[in-house]
């Protein structure tokens, strides 16, 4: 009672007073008030883009006016199915080096993960963190010209391959430089994931198959393996699906083509569907593998 | 538990992996200091003359101007929505809540070209012209995740009890989030930001869709790559941008340290994409 008429003295104080018992009363009011505006912002923006996306992937184009033609059709996954062949090889090509920089990230970053999580001190541990994620924060694109001066023909690699009394490896524009790049880009996405399955490997399971008289090797295979490869699947989902390249053609540049030169966005977004439905069936046998719970 | 010789071969992996991460990101601040102007390795010399023409560069200066006016803006929107999103998932249950939770990480589940297409034909559906708000659009829709994330991972580690202390002895809503609430809350919206920020600055994908004729720094890189002029310029806004990004992830992560957004503490936290949050 002393407190209630002690700030009753000011008005303002007063108004807010009623309003906080107001929100206490009615939780569903200030749910409300919280929730509306991400919402609002979210389904009439970025949900109505997706489904004018997916829509529009049902539309055409007409070939002289480049008007978008309200008509509903399966014409571009029709083209896309059957026009010899050529939208499905560059599909395959996309998920075929997804799949090669998934395996080499995988390599990559199990030695690595292991290390930090069972092996480095504290400080180690904690400075390995910081330099596996400043990499992955800094720009896509700046890492993506790095690789182009390295690999260049003047580039850091042949200088250092001409150090060893190697010749120039011509990589530049190739499909083996798209390999390197994205499994360079990826890379932090594999580590991180891997590491935290590892970290929760307990001790005792190692020491247990010690105890057992397992090796090594037979211990890695058969303890650590088993247990790290949800986080390893769990790696493999951030690995690309869109890849965009220089020379060769992938879904990523086919897509951006037909927008950028042909303003054709039914065909894309059709096109852009591929790669979805690839990750969505990816996402399902990741969930069975219980990728999600090593996250 | 593992011989000496395993350790030393996964110590000498480790070291590798590590600077194979990093050779990148080196070579191209030393091609910054290149003093000729013709990309070869090792560099003839050093000099800082680029920087000097970089910065009195016309279309460098302007398009700074226009990612840092977007980053502030899309930072902006992110703080308030986030906020707000993080708090209401946090306190209340309701209906729909796990979906709501998958909507705000969709942005950044799905690659970026799909957000970029799907905007640029709702503009185009929509007769919206490109301007500056067009793309903090695009970038807000990926940048509410990180500060959400943010916040509910610190909201999370927060004991509800503090606040029902506070109303206790008679703070009413304000009170409580001014005295309670704002002081834990506050270094985790900083670092929220900071991502935010930097997630912004350096976006390139979705802004290619949403920006029209507008240029951005990381669209001048990408434009004068693709016509390989200007590299020595290239080569310095792109050692710059590299320092704009890696700061605020490197101050973020240090006011995170707690709650470790960029740590294993945020994977395990929230769900499969919030790994994706030390990204992009």
């Amino acid at each position: 009672m002393a407190v209630d008429s002690l700030r009753a003295g000011s008005p303002l104080a007063g108004a807010r007073r009623r309003l906080s018992s107001e929100f206490w009363r009615r939780p569903w009011l200030k749910a409300g008030l919280l929730l509306a505006p991400p919402l609002a912002a979210f389904v009439f923006v970025y949900l109505a883009a997706l489904v004018s996306l997916f829509v529009s992937s049902f539309w055409s184009v007409d070939a002289f006016t480049g008007k978008l033609i309200h008509h509903w059709t399966l014409g571009n996954f029709h083209d896309l199915l059957y026009s010899n062949g050529t939208y499905l090889r560059i599909a395959g090509r996309t998920i075929e080096i997804a799949a090669a920089v998934t395996i080499t990230d995988a390599v990559l970053a199990f030695p690595l993960a292991y290390f930090m999580a069972r092996l480095a001190g504290r400080r180690a541990r904690a400075l390995l963190f910081v330099l596996v994620l400043l990499p992955l924060w800094s720009s896509y694109l700046v890492r993506i010209y790095a690789w182009q001066t390295i690999l260049a023909h003047d580039g850091a690699l042949n200088w250092g391959l001409n150090r060893i009394g190697l010749p120039d490896a011509n990589l530049a524009y190739t499909n083996w430089a798209m390999w390197i790049v994205f499994s360079y880009v990826w890379l932090p996405f594999m580590i991180i994931p891997v590491f935290a399955a590892v970290e929760r490997i307990p001790d005792s399971f190692i020491e247990a198959s010690g105890d057992l008289g397992a090796r090594g090797w037979r211990t890695f295979r058969s303890v650590v393996l088993p247990l790290a490869l949800p986080g390893v699947v769990a790696g493999s989902i951030f690995t690309p699906l869109l890849v965009g390249g220089k020379s060769s053609s992938f879904i990523g540049n086919v897509v951006e083509d037909f927008i950028g030169i042909n303003g054709n966005v039914p065909f894309s977004a059709a096109f852009a569907t591929v790669p979805v439905i690839v990750m969505a069936i990816y996402l399902l046998i990741a969930r069975k593998l219980g990728a999600f719970e090593a996250l | 538990m593992e011989r000496s010789t395993t350790r030393a071969a996964l110590l000498g992996w480790t070291v590798l992996v590590v600077l194979f991460l990093w050779t990148p990101l080196v070579i191209i601040a030393v091609y910054a200091f290149n003093s000729s102007n013709i990309q070869v390795w090792p560099i003839p010399g050093w000099t800082l003359h680029w920087f000097r023409v970089a910065w009195h560069d016309p279309d460098v200066r302007s398009s700074l101007w226009l990612s840092v006016k977007v980053g502030a803006l899309a930072t902006g929107i992110s703080l308030a929505l986030g906020t707000m999103a993080a708090f209401a998932i946090h306190r209340f249950r309701f209906f729909g809540r796990e979906s709501i939770s998958f909507l705000l990480l969709l942005p950044i589940a799905l690659p970026g070209i799909i957000t970029g297409m799907a905007l640029n034909s709702f503009y185009v559906f929509a007769g919206i012209s490109f301007s500056i708000w067009t793309i903090v659009i695009g970038h807000a829709t990926f940048c509410i995740v990180v500060v959400y994330n943010n916040i509910l991972a610190r909201l999370r580690r927060t004991q509800t009890s503090l606040v029902e202390a506070s109303m206790d002895l008679g703070a009413d809503g304000w009170q409580t989030f001014r005295f309670v609430v704002w002081p834990v809350l506050s270094t985790a919206l900083v670092a929220g930001g900071l991502l935010a920020f930097a997630l912004s600055f350096d976006e390139v994908i979705v802004t290619t869709f949403t920006a029209g004729a507008q240029t951005t720094l990381p669209i001048f890189i990408l434009d004068n790559l693709r016509q390989g002029q200007q590299l020595p310029i290239v080569n310095v806004v792109a050692f710059a941008v590299i320092l704009l990004t890696i700061v605020p992830v490197a101050i973020s992560q240090r006011l995170t340290r707690d709650t470790g957004v960029l740590r294993r503490g945020a994977a395990t936290v929230t769900s499969a994409e919030s790994v994706e949050i030390t990204t992009v």
